[in-house]
This record gives structure tokens, sequence and C-alpha cells, in this order.
């Protein structure tokens, strides 16, 4: 269930279809328009403008593209997409079937995380269903030459495969080790066709741009982060839970609605965001501000931030690809640094070190894993050194008993 | 191996790869669809899918070692899998932890003797809201206590042999 704190849940007030049936009265350029009037921004974390990803897309000429959605929803506190597949599959199947139409594609695909392999049924059904009512498939709605189809393929347990190329990597039967960039999707993409990747969420949306106009979307939101926003809210609050909220909303207000008042921090974006302290709860979450992908975990005052920051880093030690040096060694250095500060043995000269680290991980990583994995535990030591440094001193002394 | 086993494993291997396509595409499917039935990727299967997609296979051991759900280890019956990221481990994945090793009586990593069950750590996988959160195979466990763990497992022990394969998943949210 998605909690709207906007009125009612912006997805249940579309009509079915009524964004494919709008898209499929148009120009094919009209339709990259009127995205591109709305602003919207992809909802999968790196806020690509959704009109211009389309367009690139829409302007190469290919005997075959591909319109790919991106299900594999990996990063830590991230559940929003399990819940629209669950609740909105079909606005997320119209969304692809639109961007078919915009960018000339005939073929969808979704890439959907091993972990969610139990809703791969109702998805597999829902896809039948349209192809029945003539929502895929060859002339779709009886639109003549305008055929698409949509098929799903599996994950195989791979955090790093939701990074594009990786996950392209990866429908293509390799390693999901990313690629370097550019070439980009849009251009080089799946079988080395034009392909757009787009989070689950975003398709949705645009379904919702194309049924309710570009200005009805604009209404809600910032001028630079224009919408409304699903979010997913876990960790020390009393409603848990996926909620719509417009962007630019505060985290404090953020907070309030969840039954989070008086946490210490909040880490948002998940484990390659950035941890907020209490100080600057006043902060707007939008893309100028702090952006996310809709991963909001709270952290009640009790909590020991650096136990935070060394789960993180497990997380990416493991699920680092290994491709290139200054991740996958950095971040086994960054955990043994967290481990020697929760030990208390850590030097304030080797903290230093693991700064530096931490910007030649951010410059010369290969994809955003690795240039932002450091993230977290810099901004848990730049915001909690007290409580860090505090422990650390203590802790190195000799035993008083 | 037995000959017999192996002959059959080719022609189930063939029959895959004739539905999936015989094109690189195909080689993670294929995978997947081995391990569900067999739990393993062995060697004679890397060699057999690498013939079939002609490729080295070299290529298919790289593909299956890469990724968590595939490997090349035997495993059981039954992936236990418990998630360690921040939420469920806020929501003391610890204790569940515990309860599952000493349930299981083996580490995180390891197989039971009776090749019935692995047990492995697992990063987040969408169910943070109602950690702690457990997979056994495709099915999703939330909430889980130390109480429930032994309720799972006796289930699963229930239905040995019928369960992983056939049953029908459902969401359980
Ligand atoms: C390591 C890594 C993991 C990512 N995981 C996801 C993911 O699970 N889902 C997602 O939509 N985007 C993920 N992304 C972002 C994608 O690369 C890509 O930007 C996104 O799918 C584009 O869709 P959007 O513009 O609609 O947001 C990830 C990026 C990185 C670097
Ligand atoms: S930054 Fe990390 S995950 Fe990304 S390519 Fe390099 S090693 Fe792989
Ligand atoms: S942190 Fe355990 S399911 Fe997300």
């Amino acid at each position: 269930m998605i909690t709207s704190t906007v009125g009612p849940l912006t997805f249940s007030q579309i009509e079915p279809e009524a964004g494919l049936k709008a898209a499929l009265a148009m120009p094919r350029a009209d339709i990259i328009a009127e995205i591109n009037k709305s602003s919207v921004k992809g909802r999968g974390g790196a806020g690509f403008p959704l009109g211009m990803k389309w367009n690139f897309a829409a302007a190469e000429q290919s005997a075959e593209k591909f319109v790919i959605c991106n299900a594999d929803e990996g990063e830590p506190g991230t559940f929003k997409d399990r819940v629209i597949l669950t609740e909105f599959p079909d606005l997320v199947f119209e969304g692809m079937t639109i961007a078919g139409r915009a960018i000339g594609a005939k073929n969808g695909i979704v890439y959907l995380r091993a972990e969610y392999t139990y809703l791969r049924r109702q998805l597999e059904d829902t896809l039948a269903k349209r192809r029945e009512q003539g929502l895929l498939g060859k002339n779709v709605l009886g639109r003549d030459g305008f055929d698409f189809d949509i098929r799903i393929q599996m994950g195989a347990g791979a955090y790093v495969c939701g990074e594009e190329t990786a996950l392209i990597e990866s429908l293509e039967g390799f390693r999901g080790e990313p690629r370097n960039r550019p070439p980009f999707p849009v251009n080089t993409g799946y079988l080395g066709r034009p392909s757009t990747v787009n989070n689950v969420e975003t398709l949705a949306d645009a379904a919702c741009i194309l049924a309710k106009g570009a200005d009805w979307f604009k209404s809600k939101g910032t001028e630079k982060s224009t919408g409304t926003k699903i979010f997913s809210v876990s960790g020390d609050c009393e409603k848990p839970g996926v909620y719509e909220f417009p962007l630019g909303i505060s985290i404090a207000e953020l907070l309030a609605a969840v039954g989070g008042a008086g946490a210490k921090a909040v880490q948002v974006g998940g484990a390659s965001g950035i941890c907020v302290p209490a100080a600057q709860f006043s902060r707007k979450i939008a893309f100028e501000d702090v952006p996310t992908g809709g991963s909001i975990i709270v952290f009640a005052p009790g909590r020991d931030m650096l136990q935070v920051a060394h789960n993180f880093l497990d997380f990416f030690v493991d699920e680092s690809c290994g491709q290139c040096t200054p991740c996958r060694g950095g971040n086994a250095k960054m955990l043994e640094g967290a481990e020697k500060l929760r030990e208390g043995t850590l030097t304030l000269a080797a903290l230093d070190e693991l700064k530096e680290l931490a910007e030649t991980m951010r410059i010369a990583s290969k994809c955003g894993l690795g240039q932002t994995s450091s993230n977290a535990f810099m901004s848990i030591i730049e915001n909690f050194g007290d409580e860090i440094m505090a422990r650390a001193l203590t802790q190195s002394e000799p035993a008083r008993n | 191996m037995l000959i017999t086993e192996r002959d059959k494993l080719s022609s189930e291997i063939g029959a895959l790869a004739d539905r999936l396509g015989r094109t690189r595409s195909s080689l993670i499917p294929m995978l997947q669809e081995v391990k569900r039935t067999h739990h393993v990727i062995d060697s004679f299967t890397m060699q057999i899918v690498a013939d079939a997609l002609e490729i080295h296979p070299v290529e298919v051991h790289s593909v299956a070692s890469f990724y968590a759900f595939l490997g090349t280890e035997k495993q059981g019956e039954f992936v236990v899998r418990l998630c360690r990221t921040i939420s469920c481990d806020l929501a003391d994945k610890d204790a569940v932890a515990r309860q599952l090793q000493t349930n299981l009586g083996i580490g995180f990593g390891s197989t039971t003797a009776d090749g019935k069950f692995t047990l492995e750590w697992a990063n987040c996988m969408g169910m943070c809201d109602q950690g702690p959160a457990l997979l056994v195979n495709d099915r999703v466990f939330t909430r889980v206590t130390p109480e429930k763990v032994h309720e799972i497992l006796a289930d699963c022990r229930r239905s040995f042999g019928v369960f992983a394969p056939e049953h029908k998943e459902e969401h359980l949210v």
C-alpha cells in the first residue's frame, strides 16, 4: 500500500490506458515534447531528464531499439518499485509502451531482480491480459504499424546490475560489469542497439503525464524537481512503508509524516546516498538539494552511527564488481578503517588518508557504485565526529579495571 | 555422475537451449533453470551449456561465479537467505541469524550434511519496512522472529522434494 500525503494517491487517479491513448493520438515528437515540458527527472536516483533520454534514443537511426525497465531495485532501503509493480503493473507497462512509441522501439524488457522472483507470475499474467486486450502485440490498440511487446528477464543477485550498462551486460549474458560511458545506452545499448533504461517509477510517471498533461504534473514539486515521488521509508519510525510526497518536502516534514520526529539522523538515498544529521533536517529532498531514488532510513538517538557506516561498507565490499582498483581496493580499505575506528585503533593520520582515499574513489571509479560508496562513511565522520572520535579515544586507553 | 544421468542432463540442457534460443543472451536464463532444478552448476553442466551456445566453458564459469544466485557450489534444496543490510540489521537480524544457525546446525555459507538446506547472507531484498527479511528459495518471509524461524524450517522439512520447484509462488505481503 502506498500512503499519500498529497490527497488521493496520484497513480490511482489515472484512468487506465488514458496515457497510451493520448500518446497514440499524437505525432511521436509530441510525446517527447510533452515529457520534456513536464521536466520529469528519472526516479531511479541519478535524476536524468526523461525527455532528453527518450529524445536521444528517438533520434537514432536503427533497425531495432529497446525499452528497458530497470526493476533491479537493489539500493538498501528501497522497496517502492516492488510495491508499484505489485499494485500498478499496468501503469508501468503502459509507460513502457508509450516509450516504445516515442522512440520507435518494438521490444520492451523488464529486468527484474532475482529477489523478486515471486512477483514474476503475476507480472506475466498482467502481460498476457494486455496482449488479449490489444494493448501489446501487433498494431497496439488498432494502431497500424505500431507493434510492441514486453518480456521479463530475471537478474541473478547482483546490486551492481542496477547500473544501466551493467544491467545491459547482464541481459546479454555477461558478468554485470559496468561499461565505460560514452557510448551511452541510448546510442549503443542492448545488443548494440539504441536502448532507453528507465526506473519502474519513471515509466509509471510517463503514463500519468501523458494521461493528465505536463502542466498537471508540474503543479506539484519544485521548479527543478517537478512532480511527486514515491518514497521507501524504513528504520526507526512509527510508520515505515511506502509514501507519496511532493518533491521539495523537507526532511523534518517527512519525518513528522512517518512518525520519526526526534531522529538523530536520516540516510537519504540508500547506502550510496548521504547521512543527514538532525541539524540539517530543514533541507529539502529534491534534485537541487538532497537527491534520492526514494530510500529514507531513519536512525533514532540511541543508534551507533559507526555501526551504520560499517554495515554500508560491508555491503559495498560485497557488491563491488571488482573491475576497477579504486572501488575494489578502496572499499576494502574503508571497511578496515571503520573496523579500526570501532576498536579505537585508527590513528588520526590514517583517518586523513581515508578521506583522501574517498576523494580518489569518487574521482577514479568507473561507475556510480565506487563513486558514491564512501559518501555515507564520510558524512558520518563529518557529522558525528564527536561520537566517533570520543569513543576511539576512550577505547584506545588501557582498561582501568 | 552416472552416464545415464549425464545423458539426461545433456538432453535437458539441449531442450532448454532450443526453447530459450541458442544465443548468448540465453546464458543466464539457462543457468538459472539448471540451478533451480539441480541445485548446482557443475563443470559438466558448464561444458554442455557452453557447447549449446558455442562459447568457451570458461565464459560460463565466469558468469556463474559472478552472480550471488548462481555460483558453482552445490546448494541445498532450500536456500535460506537472511538479509544483513541496514534496516534488517536495525530490526535485530542477529537474533534470527543465531536461531537459524542453531536450528540448522550450520554456519552461514554452508549446507547441511543431508543436502537439504543452505544458509546464506543476502543483501537488501526490498522488504526493509518489514524486517528482518528472509528468503527461502523464491518465497519471502518478513518480520521474522526466532520463534518464526522454527515454523518456517519445519514447514520446509514437511514438504521435502515437493515444495521447492513446484510451489505456486505468491506475493506474501
Ligand atoms: C551501482 C548502481 C546501482 C543502481 N541501481 C539502480 C536500481 O536498482 N534501479 C534503478 O532504477 N536505477 C539504478 N541505478 C541507476 C541506473 O544506472 C540508471 O540511472 C537508471 O535506471 C535510469 O533510470 P531513470 O532515469 O528512470 O531513473 C543504479 C546505479 C548505480 C551506479
Ligand atoms: S566502480 Fe566498483 S562496481 Fe563500478 S565498475 Fe568499478 S569496481 Fe565495478
Ligand atoms: S535492509 Fe533487509 S530487506 Fe532491505
